[in-house]
């Protein structure tokens, strides 16, 4: 039963009688790549555009509607070598796109402004000590002021906003003091004016917010590429289902195309993409992604199954009870809103420092005004010279001080594998000195491998492969990947439930049960040598060989957790598996303190017990049955195989075999955060320097543009540091 | 000093110029992809 694999879902139809996919592809990394590719499907005549995006790594195809199966472009891509999936852009993703938009345009609208505006400024400025005469200065000042309002008022819309929504909410955020900072900059230069007056700081206002709007947006930038990448590598995944379209006939839809009350047809090997339940067919399935057990679970009829369950041995058919969104059991999803709650109480290391500096920077103001006053001076010079002190304080550094340290660090984290999911994850990961792991699919890797393979004669080996192609049995499947063999051999024949063989000139090779192929004595053998492995028999005349198939740890996670201990953390594994499994993986690990058969409630109940005792805990793990820890640790942390919910809920996604990039985020993000620290320093550093001299009232507009860009420049280049982290490798 | 009512206009407009090219080339995506767009400028003709 060939199932026809369904993309109508991911169509979209773009009117004037064209078709739109978009199609993530794997492996285009050059322009080689681009236009091989783009050239080839151009050539079809119905393809009115193919269009690839290669910092996205996607492909946008357009074609005359019905003239093309859309599952014919991903054959046609194959043959070119290239891996193509379906995609369709997440809402989230959406958002941060158009937001990134529209920073740009502010930053373009506030440069454009900042370099006319500069001028206009640079004559006045030259002309008070030269000859320029009053009219000449009040006409530009006025020219100033025609461009700088407006573009102030476009592009300070971010800052302004966000200002806004922090005050309704009775809160300070950094954008408050920049806006207050900006506004009244304006208003003074706008009144002085209208007053003929000698001084105007229209520049320095709108360079304040291009400097920070550049911050603003090299940071959304790098957010915008990250999601882009973990888009992908959804898609990728490709999550579909094999659904019964009516009566006996199959297909192959995305999951997000099924619904509740749909019957899906679960084969050996499928991973379970949805909830619900068996109505018919008997079979060993998987769990461990759910509850992190390893031994298989037997389903029949009436068995609910989990999304992210893998079926062994036969076949099942099940009863959609909730579909992509909504697959969770309930208990998760109580502990996992407690747990969400209890963490958006941590604040922002930037918004820490502006509770405590704009309460003293606007007091500063004031009572220079008062100051002044009392020391005779016109109420109007006292305003004028307490504006000043708050321009030249008006945090440009300080705004920038963090969002660029950010965005080095996050640049530097995707280059060693490290996506980030929320912004402030930098700050908190930097932070801890306790790790819990889980050991399934986090220590160890999520594939299968075999243990034995050095036992085994070579020829062998690759004969066990070819025949094991011819399976979906995950523990064949283990085998053939092991081999690395890509050619199957032909006339191999499937006993369901039992193993395949096949005759080879005149003898007969089996793989399967040990039972299958005569060889249970030798595998009895292996099992009572550890109990935890999979066993897979092959036998050919009279010999018999055993293959041993486990989860293997991650090669690295050894020296990865040794130095973790260096860097003065404390490791624990926590894992809902049996005792003797996760004890022999904490043993060879050298993990002192562990945990076995520990349910979701229980590690929420660890996390906060080392909570109380001061411990700021990371958790790792990638279950479904981890989420609700992974959002009550003070940070969070999944392998890119976990379940789409635990990497939802994760602070960070980690890519690749290797549990190295896990070292080399904390790494990057201790470093980070000394130099936001030391950022935040230099800025207040050049606030003493420079706030004197405003209160003493020696500011001109000069000095302002001079001390604005100087400061923010340092703590730029200072930022940039945060690349040449000493990353030793473990 | 007269000079000035030519030089202003003309340096404004200049640079107005300038915002509305960047705002227009914003508008049609081709800030989307700049990798990709990097290496379209060096490719071959097609034959």
């Amino acid at each position: 039963m060939q199932a026809v694999r369904d993309f109508s879902h991911y169509v979209k139809d773009v009117g004037s009688g064209l078709s739109h996919i978009d199609l993530a592809v794997e492996g285009v990394s050059c322009a080689g790549c681009m236009s091989k590719i783009e050239r080839g499907l151009s050539a079809i005549p119905e393809v009115t555009l193919a269009r690839v995006n290669l910092t996205d790594r996607r492909l946008a195809l357009e074609w005359r509607q019905g003239a093309f199966d859309p599952g014919r472009f991903i054959d046609l891509l194959a043959e070119l070598g290239y891996k193509a999936y379906p995609f369709e852009t997440e809402t989230a993703e959406a958002a941060e796109a158009e937001q990134s938009r529209f920073l740009l345009r502010c930053l373009g609208v506030a440069a454009f402004a900042t370099m006319n505006v500069m001028m206009l400024s640079v004559p006045v400025w030259s002309g008070n000590i030269s000859d320029m005469m009053p009219e000449q200065r009040d006409f530009f000042h006025w020219l100033s002021a025609l461009v700088a309002l407006p573009a102030a008022a476009y592009a300070g819309q971010p800052f302004f906003r966000s200002a806004y929504q922090a005050l309704r909410s009775r809160n300070v955020n950094m954008d408050v003091p920049i806006s207050v900072g900006v506004v009244l900059a304006l208003g003074m230069s706008l009144v002085e004016t209208i007053h003929h007056a000698q001084h105007a700081y229209f520049d320095a206002a709108i360079m304040l917010l291009t400097f920070l709007l550049v911050g603003r947006y090299l940071d959304q930038n790098m957010r915008r590429r990250t999601r882009a990448v973990a888009g992908n590598l959804a898609a990728l995944k490709a999550e579909t289902a094999t659904k019964f379209v009516s009566g006996g006939e199959i297909a192959q839809v995305p999951v997000a195309a099924i619904h509740p009350g749909d019957i899906i047809l679960l084969r050996p090997g499928d991973r379970c993409a949805v909830d619900g339940t068996v109505i018919a067919g008997r079979s060993d399935i998987d769990q461990s992604l759910i509850t992190g057990e390893t031994l298989h679970v037997t389903a029949t009829q009436g068995t609910a199954v989990y999304a992210g369950s893998v079926n062994i041995s036969g076949a099942l058919q099940v009863r959609v009870s909730a579909a992509s969104e909504g697959t969770l059991l309930s208990e998760l999803t109580r502990l996992l809103d407690n747990a969400l709650q209890a963490r958006s109480r941590y604040v922002r290391l930037a918004d820490r420092a502006s509770r405590f500096y704009a309460p003293v920077v606007h007091a500063a103001a004031l009572l220079t005004m008062l100051g002044w006053a009392l020391m005779g001076a016109s109420w109007h010079d006292a305003v004028v010279t307490a504006i000043s002190v708050l321009i030249i304080t008006c945090p440009c550094a300080l705004g920038l001080a963090i969002p660029t340290v950010q965005t080095v660090a996050s640049g530097a984290m995707f280059r060693a594998g490290v996506l980030l999911n929320s912004g402030d994850a930098i700050e908190r990961l930097a932070e801890i000195d306790r790790i819990i792991f889980d050991k399934t699919g986090t220590l160890t890797l999520a594939e299968l491998d075999v243990v034995n393979s050095a036992s085994i004669p070579p020829e062998i080996f690759e004969l066990a492969g070819q025949l094991a192609l011819s399976s979906t049995h995950p523990v064949a499947a283990a085998v053939a990947r092991a081999s690395k063999v890509t050619s199957p051999l032909a006339g191999v024949v499937e006993e369901p439930g039992q193993g395949v063989h096949v005759l080879i000139s005149g003898e007969e090779v089996r793989l399967g049960r040990p039972s299958f192929c005569g060889a249970d004595r030798l595998a009895n053998e292996i099992l009572i040598r550890d109990p935890e492995v999979s066993v897979v028999a092959l036998s050919r005349g009279d010999a018999r060989y055993v293959f041993a198939v486990r989860q293997l740890l991650r090669d690295d996670a050894q020296a990865v957790i040794a130095a973790l201990q260096t860097r003065g953390i404390t490791v624990e594994i926590v894992s809902g598996d049996r005792e003797p499994a996760v004890r022999a993986a904490a043993q060879s690990l050298g993990v002192g303190e562990w945990r076995a058969g520990v349910t979701p409630a229980d590690k929420i109940a660890r996390i906060e017990e080392l909570k109380q005792q001061g411990f700021k805990v990371m958790m790792v793990g990638d279950g479904l049955n981890d989420a609700p820890a992974l959002a009550a640790a003070h940070v969070s942390m999944s392998p890119i195989s976990a379940s789409h919910l635990s990497q939802a809920t994760a602070d960070l996604v980690f890519l690749g075999k290797a549990l190295a990039p896990v070292l080399a985020a904390i790494d990057f993000s201790r470093k980070a955060l000394q130099l936001m620290r030391q950022n935040l320093w230099l800025a207040v550093g050049y606030n003493f320097l420079a706030v004197p001299i405003a209160i003493a009232g020696f500011v001109t507009p000069l000095i302002a543009a001079v001390a604005m860009s100087g400061s923010s420049l340092l703590v730029m280049l200072n930022a940039l540091r945060t690349r040449g982290v000493a990353h030793r490798r473990p | 000093m007269e000079v000035l009512v030519i030089l202003v206009p003309l340096a404004l407009g200049l640079g107005l110029s300038g915002l509305l090219g960047f705002l227009w080339s914003l508008k049609s995506r081709q800030y989307d992809d700049l990798d990709g767009a990097a290496w379209r400028a060096i490719a071959d003709d097609e034959p």
